[in-house]
This record gives structure tokens, sequence and C-alpha cells, in this order.
């Protein structure tokens, strides 16, 4: 009569003590995957208000940190003369008197070209004609951001230099009217951070739920496989692999809705062009930023589904 | 019928290098919370190769006793010895190999939902990392012996209880482990099937040598098994009407002729 397989070895009904089976054999064991359910879906969305919230909180830091350098050693002085001939004679003594000044880096003035370029949009074809006056203008860079006091100074050097002309010139600091501009963007940075802070905290009580239920709901299973003899490490492969699954699948299409919406935001501001929205473009460390999120859920799911499950078979014999 | 290959070999050379005694209670209580005791000083000893009924009233605590013998429960008090070794004091980590040597049909079978009927039965195989070919062919020999080979693929909540029951003892005795503990593993089939059921349970504890240990209620399953030794639970506490516990019989009694010596 023949044996039975399992006999033909010595010892064979009873199991090698601490083999551990395949990865594949275990893979039969898990739970099917739910990626119907609604746990993947939340964490979809939230995932994808995060990656939306990060895109748009950098994007902010970027541009802030953009238009912080821009102002930060600018002005402008404008010679406001209607006579043409003695308009160009106060601009050059202005010129020279202003880059005598130490703070004083370089100064150019703008050409009469380029204005009337930058006035067309306004005054339309007659901006060329010499019916309007065009105020002389003259960029100015420094070699640090100006105090008040200092550009109170800017403003006495320029008087000294052109009251003998018998003309005037005023010094405009673009880091003073744009300074509310500036602010807002700082505050909304802020509020970018707090949105991202809130939503990842969201999102996180999410995939927590989602792991916990998904144990609950196999809360017997694991108890089957633990009396059956199944190590700790083995339950909780068998169970970590639906949660992963569920938390991957809800992440990757999360990111996607993300960045369709960033995309699409990115370019309704770059069809903007403007000076004022520019540089809040996002570079290689930002996007790396943004595809840590999803990995960075995905792992969240696998701790929590560890912890959760750690805790239900410390609390088994 | 005969029985499935696996029950017709010799008994592996394991079983002859076999202790005195394979579990060990003494003076053993369990309470649950703060209820009051439902076992108070339990103390027995199980010998390699017989075969037990525990008996007793519903809620005498038959079913509390066989959680604490296949270690899904801790006493309250007492000590319980198994394989040899002191299971209180042993590491957690331990555990697992002590289980793996235990079969089990618990008593609302605790099938795996989401597994085949095929799966279940495998299941104790694949945790302990049988080769894949030899789970194929165990699984499958003994599903032909249950009479579940139509129904292998089939889900639990697909299968009538008598079907889910054989599912569950398929897989209790698939992985031959050295103590059956099974709990009223008969409630939900037919006479003709209890009576199988309780031939597969005999042929394993004769054949291979396992130790059963089977709780029931009903009182004439006992006759059914001669060589059977009785333990008989009264409100938690344990009686020893045939004597086998105080005097162990011999380590594998042989039908009939050893019965006798047992129950002095
Ligand atoms: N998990 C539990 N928690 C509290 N009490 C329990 C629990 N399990 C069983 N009991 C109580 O223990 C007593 C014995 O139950 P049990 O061991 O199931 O007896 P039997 O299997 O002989 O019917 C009963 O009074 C029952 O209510
Ligand atoms: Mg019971």
């Amino acid at each position: 009569m023949s044996t039975h397989p399992l006999l033909e070895e010595e010892g064979a009904g009873t199991p090698a003590a601490g083999s551990e089976p395949t990865r594949s054999a275990e893979a039969n064991l898990s739970p099917p995957t739910k990626l119907s359910g609604p746990i993947p879906w939340v964490i979809a969305i939230l995932i994808a208000l995060v990656v939306i919230a990060a895109a748009g909180g950098l994007s902010l830091r970027n541009l802030a940190e953009n238009a912080r350098a821009d102002l930060a050693d600018a002005v402008t002085v404008q010679i406001i003369e209607a006579d043409p001939n003695e308009r160009d004679i106060q601009a050059e003594a202005a010129s020279s008197a202003l880059s005598a000044h130490p703070l004083v880096t370089s100064v150019r003035q703008v050409p009469q070209d380029e204005l009337e370029e930058l006035l067309k949009p306004w005054l339309g074809e007659g901006a060329a004609s010499d019916n309007v006056p065009i105020p002389a203008l003259i960029d100015v860079e420094l070699s640090r951001r100006a105090s008040a006091e200092e550009l109170a100074a800017l403003q006495s050097v320029l008087d000294g230099a052109l009251e003998p002309l018998g003309g005037g010139a005023r010094v405009d600091a673009q880091s003073q009217w744009l300074r509310p501009v500036y602010d807002a963007l700082s505050a909304l940075q802020y509020l970018a951070l707090a949105l991202i802070i809130l939503v990842s905290m969201a999102t996180a009580a999410a995939v927590w739920l989602a792991s916990r239920s998904a144990f609950a709901n196999h809360r017997e299973t694991v108890e089957i496989i633990h009396l059956l003899g199944g190590t700790d490490a083995q339950v909780t492969r068998v169970f970590e692999r639906p949660v992963i699954r569920e938390a991957a699948f809800g992440a990757f299409i999360g990111l996607v809705i993300g960045l369709a919406a960033v995309w699409l935001l990115g370019r309704q501001f770059a069809s903007l062009d403007s000076g004022m929205v520019g540089g809040g473009g996002l570079d290689l460390s930002d996007w790396l930023i943004i595809a840590a999120i999803p990995v960075a859920g995905v792992l969240l799911a696998v701790i929590t589904g560890r912890i959760t499950i750690g805790h239900a078979l410390k609390s088994m014999l | 019928m005969g029985f499935p290959r696996l029950l017709t070999a010799d008994k592996s050379p394991v079983m002859d290098a076999r202790p005195a005694e394979i579990v060990k209670f003494d003076n053993v209580g369990l309470r649950y919370g703060t209820d009051p005791e439902v076992l108070s000083d339990v103390s027995f000893t199980l010998f390699p190769g017989s075969f037990y009924f525990l008996t007793g009233a519903s809620g005498a605590g038959k079913t509390s006793l066989l959680k604490l013998l296949y270690l899904a429960q801790r006493p309250s008090r007492g000590s319980i010895r198994m394989f040899g070794k002191d299971v209180i004091t042993s590491p957690r980590s331990s555990l697992p190999d002590f289980r793996r040597r235990l079969g089990v049909v618990f008593q609302n079978f605790r099938l795996v939902q989401h597994l085949s009927a095929f799966d279940n039965v495998a299941l104790p195989l694949r945790l302990a990392g049988t080769d894949e070919t030899k789970v194929q062919r165990s699984v499958t020999d003994m599903m032909e012996w249950v009479g579940l080979s139509h129904r292998m693929q089939a889900l639990p909540q697909t299968m009538s209880g008598g079907e889910q029951q054989r599912v569950a003892i398929a897989r209790a005795v698939i992985a031959r482990p050295q103590v059956l503990i099974a709990d009223e593993p008969t409630g939900n089939v037919d006479p003709e099937m209890a009576l199988k059921l309780l031939r597969l349970f005999e042929a394993l504890n004769n054949r291979v040598g396992t130790t059963v240990i089977v709780a029931t209620h009903d009182v004439h399953l006992l006759k059914k098994v001669p060589e059977s030794l009785i333990m008989r639970l009264n409100k938690g506490r344990l009686s020893d009407p045939t004597g086998a516990l105080r005097y162990p019989p011999a380590p594998k009694p042989k039908p009939k002729t050893q019965k006798a010596g047992a129950s002095k």
C-alpha cells in the first residue's frame, strides 16, 4: 500500500519549528482587496487635496521669495517735466547724483521707446507723440534693501541735484507700494501651510480608520490564523497586503487627481503671463515633495496597520 | 470506504519518542473578567495515543477547558504543561510551535470566510511552510475522503452546516497533529456522518498515534469508541468516572483488552 506523501519523511506531520511559507503561499491567505469600498476613494480625495494644497503652498513660497528678491534692492526715480530737453538734462543730473551715493550699485535710465512700449496699453498710439508728456524713469539698483530713512536720504540727494535746475524728482520704492501685496502673499502662504497640516491630519485619520476597519473586518480570520499556529509576522504580512493595496490605490488616484488640478491651475496662471504671478513655478525639489505625499500616505497605512494588528495580536495569547 | 492514505501509514518515528505525558493541568482555574470561576481546581493528565471524551451539560465549561488546551485562553491560576514544557511561562514567540502540533475543530467551525474549502483545509500546511505540491496532494486526498471533492472551490457561506463541519475536521487533521481537540464535532451532521467522522478520529488515534480529545454533550457518542476514556465536567469541576485520569492507562491502549485495565 502506498504511503501518504506526508509520511514519507520523518516527522513530516510535525512541521519544522519556525519554518515559514513562501510569500506566494501567504498571498493565498490574504483577504481580497475591496477597491470598490469607500475607503480608497476617501484616501484618494484627501491625498488629492494635500497635493493641491502643497503645490499651492510651494508655489506661493516661490512667488513670495522672488518678489522679495525683486523688491529688496530697487527703486525707481520719476522725473516729471513737460519739456523733453529739460527732462533729459534733469535725468542726467539725477543719474550722476545717484551714482555717487554709496548705497547705489547701478543706475539705468529707461529708454524712451521702452517707456512708450510700456505705456502703449494705457495711452494708445498717442503715447508716441509729444502731446502727452512722459516722465523720465530711472531704474536704480541698491546694494541692499533700503530703509525708510535711507530712501529719504536718496530723495534729498535728488532734491539737492535738481533744485538748482528748477526741477524735481520722486523716489518710488516699489517695496513700499508692493508691501501689502507681499504681506498678502505671506498670509496666503501660512494659510496654505495650515491647510496642508489640517488635510494631512484628516488623511492620516482616514488612513488610520481604514486600516483599523480593514482589520476589524478580518479580526476573526486573524484569530483563526493565529490559533492554527500562524506567527505574528505571518499574520501581519497576510493582513498588511489588503491595507497596502487599498492605500496605494487611493494614494495613486489622489496623486493623479491632484496633479491634474495643479496642472490646470498652472496653465491658467501661466496664461496670465504677468510679472506679478511669474516666478511661482515649481522646481524639482518641489515636485519631489509632492511625489512624496502619496508615498507617505501608504507608509502611514502600513505603520497603522502594523500597530493595529500588533495590538490585537498582543491581546491574544 | 477506506481511510485516506494519511491514516494508512505506520506511526511515524516521532511518536515512538513519546513523553510520559502530553498534557498536564495542575489546579487550573479560569474566570472571565470578574465573573466567578467557570473552571475550578482542574487537574488531569493526557497520555499520548489515548482517546478522551470530555462530557458535561451545556455551560459546564467544556469549551472553556478546550480553549485552555488549544492556547486561546490563559488560565487565571494553576499550571499547564504541554509536550513537556510549561506553557504559561513559555515566551509568546514559542506558542505557534505548540499550536502547530495541535489540530482543532472549533465549536462553530471558524472557517476563514474568504477562503475556499480547499484553501481552508490547506491553511495549516501552508502556515507550516509545506511544499505546495504536497499541499495539493494531501488536501485533495483529504477532501475526497470527507466527501467534498465536488465542493473544493466552494466558499464556506455557500456550504451546509454539515459540509462546513467536515471542512473544519479535515483542516484539523490535515497536518497530522499530535493532539486533536474537537469541540462538539458531530453536532451538525447526521448520525451516519457523525459515526464516520468519529471513525476518522479513531483511525488517527490508532494508526498515527494522535491523542484525541472530543468534547460532547451527546452521551450516545461515548459508547461508539470503546477504548475511550471519559472526563466529566460539572459546573466547572472535573470528575473522573472511569478512573482513567487517576490511574493512567498504558501509553497506547489496544481496543477492548486494555480498556478494563484503564478503568479499574
Ligand atoms: N468569553 C466568555 N466570557 C464570559 N463568560 C463566558 C465566556 N465563554 C464562556 N463563558 C461562560 O463560561 C461558562 C462555561 O461555558 P462553556 O465553556 O462554553 O461551556 P460548555 O462548552 O460546556 O457549554 C458559561 O457559564 C458561559 O456563560
Ligand atoms: Mg461548548
